[in-house]
């Protein structure tokens, strides 16, 4: 058949436009709209989520994840540079740390923190209530996680950087600070971002403390919903509220991004 | 830590009896070296042979494995030796210019005046663009190392040396990894130093900037130094025979 590539590639692209709007179609036309949105989209349930999603649920779940974002990734920093360390014991107990709270499930983690402090501990708790196990929790898994990435951001600054640095008389320290790790960060910063997200949703576990009026946050929030009324509107509302946190997360730092590939 | 104290009238440079290993591999089999102030000694030799090796010593970027060396009557072998205010003293400028890439070229020249020499912002500013002035390029001072040439970053690392007034400079093969056209430009600023009387240990492969502002060549292989004397004489008649085969090789 005498077709040109650039036919051939036109009349591709315009099959698989066809494909997908018959898919879109056979959905809205097969599915049954009405009972959909009565179970998915009950705008009485919306309206009687709010303001408390928001003020509360919303508000308790970027509070635990910045925190226990912040306690990670200070924490991160600490063993990244421990692993990095020339003194043995540094490295073999940061890389015991990574590998025992990289393995655990995060779940397990709440559990001990909740459940087994105030068992092995008889009359005390993690301080900060479920703040304090929050952040206590997601910094302990997620700065396992972000002290590898930022080890290996590390490593990735050339070498000749620490030499220049050093040339101009910078100590070691200094050095790291405004050369190395300046420029291990702009690195890294994709896979940060990755880890922020994975913590934001990993912070519904804290639900394990149990929790009140106050403290609740999204996912707890949604399921309490839903047990009161039969109905999976909530679950809905929430996911929305989980996307409001990350998609404009994630246009932060395309921007940051943007701007520095223009300085590199 | 001990304080170094600079001897006045001491070499700027005194390197007697250098070993290095690296492993099991000898790269440096005792040198001595030495460059007076104010005068330029240029290091030839094939790759390999340990040039840039022994000058990696000299700021103790290298280690050496035996021998001493003094810059300026200081011993920087001393293991109790604050390397770094001996280091903030002697200029480098490397092959890959490694400028700083999140810092523009004024961030690049002012961030060790600052952070070592404890100069204000505004006096670490000026100093830098006296120094962008000498190398030719006062208007890149907003610019980012990535949107300059070769040949200008290679000057911009060489400002940044000379923002910190080092008392010497050390040139690892500078002009190695530019473009031919834009070797030019960064030798005439090295030859300004020199008329300056800037104390200078080059490395490189430009013969004729050797001939032309070198006061001594040495050449190096294979861990010593072979030949040494008044760059004409041993650029046009060298005893050597490891320096003739070199020689008429680059030449």
């Amino acid at each position: 058949m005498a077709m040109s590539p650039r036919k051939r590639a036109q009349l591709s692209r315009g099959i698989q436009y066809v494909v997908l709007l018959v898919v879109v179609v056979a959905a809205v036309v097969l599915s049954d709209l009405g009972e959909l949105q009565k179970q998915f989209f009950d705008t009485d349930i919306v309206t009687a989520m709010f303001p408390e999603v928001i003020t509360t649920a919303l508000r308790n779940t970027v509070l635990y994840t910045a925190c226990g974002f912040v306690f990670g990734l200070a924490l991160g920093m600490v063993l990244a540079l421990m692993r990095l360390s020339p003194v043995g014991p540094y490295r073999w107990l940061a890389t015991g740390f990574i590998e025992f709270f990289r393995g655990l499930p995060a779940l397990v983690v709440f559990i001990a923190l909740s459940v087994g402090v105030p068992i092995a501990f008889p009359g005390r708790e993690v301080p900060g209530g479920n703040l304090g196990v929050a952040t206590l929790a997601l910094g302990l898994v997620g700065g396992a996680y972000m002290a590898e990435t930022i080890r290996a951001g590390i490593q990735a600054v050339p070498t000749g950087q620490v030499e220049a640095a050093r040339s101009l008389g910078m100590p070691q320290t200094r050095a790291m600070r405004s050369i190395v790790i300046p420029q291990a960060f702009r690195i890294i910063l994709p896979p940060l971002t990755n880890e922020l997200i994975l913590l934001t949703k990993d912070s519904s576990l804290v639900y394990l403390t149990g929790y009140t009026l106050a403290t609740v946050e999204l996912a707890s929030f949604g399921r309490e919903v839903l047990n009161q009324e039969k109905n999976f509107t909530p679950l809905v509302v929430i996911s929305l509220c989980y996307l409001i946190i990350t998609v404009p997360l994630s246009v932060v730092v395309r921007r940051l991004e943007a701007r520095a590939d223009r300085a590199r | 830590m001990t304080e170094p104290q600079i001897k006045p009238g001491a070499p700027a440079i005194d390197v007697n009896d250098l070993h290095k290993y690296f492993g099991s591999h000898e790269v440096l089999k005792g040198i001595d070296f030495h460059v007076d102030n104010g005068e330029v000694v240029c290091v030839i030799g094939p790759s390999g042979s340990g040039k840039s090796t022994l000058l990696r010593c000299v700021n103790l970027l290298e280690v050496p494995t035996s021998g001493s060396i003094f810059v300026e009557g200081v011993e920087i072998t001393d293991p109790d030796i604050d390397v770094d205010k001996i280091r903030s003293r002697i200029g480098m400028v490397f092959q890959s210019f490694n400028l700083f890439p999140h810092l523009s070229v004024m961030g690049n020249l002012t961030i060790a005046q600052q952070r070592v020499k404890n100069r204000s912002k505004s006096e670490a500013a000026q100093i830098a663009r006296k120094n962008l002035e000498k190398v030719g390029i006062p208007e890149k001072e907003d610019a980012y190392p990535a949107h300059l040439s070769g040949g200008q970053q290679q000057r911009v690392a060489i400002a940044r040396a000379l923002s910190m007034d080092p008392d010497m400079m050390l040139f690892d093969e500078p002009t190695s990894a530019l473009d031919p056209e834009l070797v030019g430009d960064v030798l005439a600023v090295m030859k300004d130093l020199a008329n300056e009387g800037m104390t200078m240990m080059v490395v490189t492969h430009e013969m004729g900037f050797a001939r032309e502002v070198g006061d001594k060549l040495v050449f190096m292989d294979d861990g010593l130094i072979l030949e040494e004397g008044v760059p004409s004489q041993v650029l046009a008649d060298p005893q050597h025979d490891r320096t003739q085969a070199f020689l008429s090789k680059v030449l």
